[in-house]
């Protein structure tokens, strides 16, 4: 990464990252005090310990041209606690996101929101007289289509996970 | 044997090769002071206030090349060293910030004297630790040495609860210390290093811009063979300066804001620029647009987060300086004789004739004494031989145009910060590293106020400093900035009360001498250098609306300078 030159247009385009940092405290305000630091963009951010306990994987949405990406990611490597980084934008890789909704379910709209779940493949996965609570996974753009399909429902609770990602292939990232 | 974690701190300090400790007490590190009580190897200097002790250790870092240490209590101790942590940060000094933290059962409950010292200086340092266990303070210092020392050097900080430094355990230094997600890069890819040979020879207006990061990275009798076999102008940044000498013909002096007219001019013209441990700061480049607009661009950088961050280069090279241009010069010496000696004939004619403006004049026959006049006549007295610290502003920058440093580690100053206060402190961990040595701190009376309180530290700890208090009675460069872009309002820039400096002097101790004739400058400091044992203050009544010249406004590009 350190040597690419490269020429392509100032285009703002969204980048995801995937970061495997040092499982201590402080890692998480370290990465995203640079991001306040430097005035970088942050979209989403999950992080969570690995199958080893010592590493946390974390998965960064971002914003910004190729150049102001390519400082994110330096400045990112700089950081003591962080033991590696892939940006997966560019290759072959695979997002998803998790989405909660509760929404108000009522009379015909009850069938109406579970038609829409399955459609989506997702799940009731709590109810009430009047609610229903769906879960829905897949990329960004999956997520974005549910919650425009159910725009003439009443959506009382929205929590989105972040966008989780991996390259593929036959590698790890370590 | 079992030692208490105060113990092991002095222990790991011991190992480290500590000679120097600046540090403050406090209730926080009261089981560490008692421990320094018990023991001569690792020497603790008593500051005034805990800025002067990350400036001391920082002045002392900047002039031998070994981390500065630094001890503060809790509390209001670290806060008051985190001007000096992010001094330090900014300019890449290795530094060790010891600060004490509440007993651990407290954290986190507006204890008295507790502060998030961790989170407070994150932003501005390397790295720095909070250690929860005993058994992790020799690891963690080894950590913190290394880390502050290697790759990008910078300042880590180790938070330490009162209650650990008592626990007692077995001590064991570890000898090595790997860290999986710490590697710097040292040597330069090969390939890399190639292509930059060849552009170097087929430069036809080749310019050399070196930065501090030759002095930390200790590349400066490389640069020189590199220079000189060349016969390639350089030029050097504020923090650079020394490391190329500035007595060589080769040499153009400072680039940037107040840099020389031939060294701007030279990079806005030049077709190939070879940066070596410098980062393109945005007081070197003026307008980003206008910079080097016809200029290949090398840049030779131990950080790859410096590479191409404000300007876009052609052929990075990362890694440490020293065994970067040890292959480039080997590359240079093994191959045929230089091609482009007429272009680059030519080119020296051209720099000559720019050279020529002479924009480093200023009115001689004053019979006010002029600042610039007092730098050169220092110069003079101590046969350029000084250490010379300063503090920031005016006289920062006539001191880096008027006294030419000619060693690395010689110049040391405040740049990346820019902080009021640093000159005083700073020197005082330079005497300590090089007791007998001159030692300057060139200052203003507005910068000389905000770590005046030193004075005592240099009284108890006999440091013969000579101090050149360049008084004009305003903020200078704040002053010149108003008189350019404000009309001439001078808010708040001008001191309606200033001290007797000469009573201020001797009331602590020293030798205080008033300096008003142009024709006294030079026995004054005469005088002041003949006091081996001796602080002198010597407060030079300097001419108050003098300004520092040349000068690129801002928006402006290196071709676009003021001159006289």
């Amino acid at each position: 990464m350190v040597y690419e030159v490269d020429n392509t247009e100032a285009v703002e385009m969204k980048h995801i990252i995937s970061i495997l940092l040092e499982n201590e405290a402080g890692a998480l305000s370290r990465v995203a005090g640079l991001f306040s630091a430097r005035a970088y963009n942050i979209e989403s951010l999950t992080v969570a310990p690995t199958d080893d306990p010592s590493l946390s994987r974390m998965t960064l949405v971002t914003t910004g041209t190729d150049e102001i990406v390519e400082q994110v990611c330096k400045q990112l490597n700089k950081l003591i606690d962080v033991v590696k980084l892939v940006n997966l934008t560019d290759d072959a890789h695979v997002e998803r996101e998790l989405i909660l909704i509760k929404v108000k379910a009522e009379n015909e709209q009850r069938d109406e929101v579970k038609r829409i779940v399955d459609i989506f493949n997702g799940h009731v996965i709590d109810m009430t007289d009047s609610t229903y609570t769906l879960e829905v996974t897949g990329d960004s753009e999956k997520i974005d289509a549910v919650l425009k399909a159910l725009e003439s429902i009443t959506m009382l609770e929205v929590v989105r996970s972040g966008q989780l990602g991996m390259g593929r292939g036959n590698k790890g990232m370590v | 044997m079992e030692l208490s974690g105060a113990e092991i701190i002095i222990e790991c300090l011991k190992a480290e090769g500590v000679d120097y400790v600046f540090g403050y007490p406090g209730g926080a590190v009261l089981h560490i002071y008692d421990a320094f009580y018990n023991q001569d190897d690792v020497k603790h200097i008593l500051v005034r206030h805990e800025q002067g002790a990350t400036h001391a250790a920082d002045g002392y870092a900047r002039s031998t090349g070994k981390p500065g240490v630094v001890l503060v209590t809790s509390g209001p101790g670290a806060t008051n060293a985190v001007t000096g942590i992010a001094t330090a940060y900014m300019d890449s000094i290795p530094m060790i910030v010891i600060t004490g933290q509440v007993p651990k059962h407290l954290i986190g409950n507006d204890a008295f004297q507790e502060v998030d010292s961790v989170g407070i200086t994150r932003p501005i340092v390397k790295h720095n630790f909070l250690i929860n266990d005993v058994n992790d303070i020799a690891t963690t210092f080894k950590k913190a040495f290394y880390v502050a020392t290697t790759g990008r050097p910078g300042p880590v900080v180790i938070d330490i609860p009162k209650d650990i430094t008592a626990e007692k355990i077995a001590f064991e230094y570890p000898s090595t210390i790997e860290m999986r997600s710490y590697n710097p890069t040292v040597k330069g890819h090969n390939g890399q290093i190639r292509r930059a040979v060849d552009l170097i020879k087929s430069a036809e207006r080749p310019m050399i811009y070196s930065g501090g990061g030759v002095i930390l990275g200790n590349g400066s009798e490389q640069l020189r063979t590199f220079t000189r076999s060349l016969g390639y102008p350089i030029t050097q940044t504020l923090m650079g300066l020394g490391a190329f000498p500035a007595t060589d013909p080769l040499s153009l002096g400072m680039l940037g804001m107040h840099g020389t007219y031939e060294a701007n001019m030279g990079m806005h013209h030049c077709d190939v620029l070879v940066a070596i441990g410098a980062r393109f700061d945005d007081r070197v480049t003026g307008n980003l647009e206008k910079f080097c607009p016809d200029a290949k661009i090398i840049h030779i950088d131990v950080d790859p987060a410096s590479i191409s961050k404000n300007v876009k280069v052609d052929i990075p090279i990362v890694g440490e300086v020293a065994p970067i241009l040890n292959a480039i010069n080997k590359e240079l010496a093994g191959s045929a004789e230089l091609t482009n000696k007429g272009a680059i004939e030519k080119w020296w004619a051209q720099i000559n004739e720019w050279r020529a403006q002479e924009c480093l004049k200023y009115d001689r026959s004053s019979d006010i004494i002029k600042p610039q006049f007092v730098v050169e006549e220092l110069y003079k007295a101590t046969n350029g031989e000084a250490f010379i610290t300063s503090d920031v502003g005016q006289h920062q920058m006539f001191a880096a145009q008027y006294y030419g440093f000619d060693r690395p580690r010689q110049w040391i100053n405040s740049g990346g910060l820019g902080t009021m206060g640093f000159g005083l402190p700073a020197a005082m961990g330079v005497q300590l590293a090089h007791p007998g040595e001159m030692v300057g701190c060139i200052t203003g009376e507005s910068s000389i106020q905000m770590c005046i309180q030193e004075l005592s530290t240099c009284l108890q700890y006999s440091l013969p400093l000579k101090i050149i208090n360049l008084n004009n009675g305003y903020m200078g460069m704040v002053r010149q900035w108003q008189e350019f872009f404000y009309e001439k309002r001078y808010a708040m820039s001008y001191f309606d009360a200033l001290p007797d400096f000469v009573a201020v002097a001797e009331s602590y101790g020293h030798i205080g001498i008033k300096v008003e004739k142009p024709a006294d400058v030079r026995p004054a400091l005469d005088e002041a250098f003949k006091q081996k044992d001796r602080l002198v203050f010597l407060d030079f009544i300097t001419d108050r609306e003098e300004n520092v010249y040349p000068m690129i406004p801002a928006g402006a590009g290196l071709n676009e300078m003021i001159l006289v």
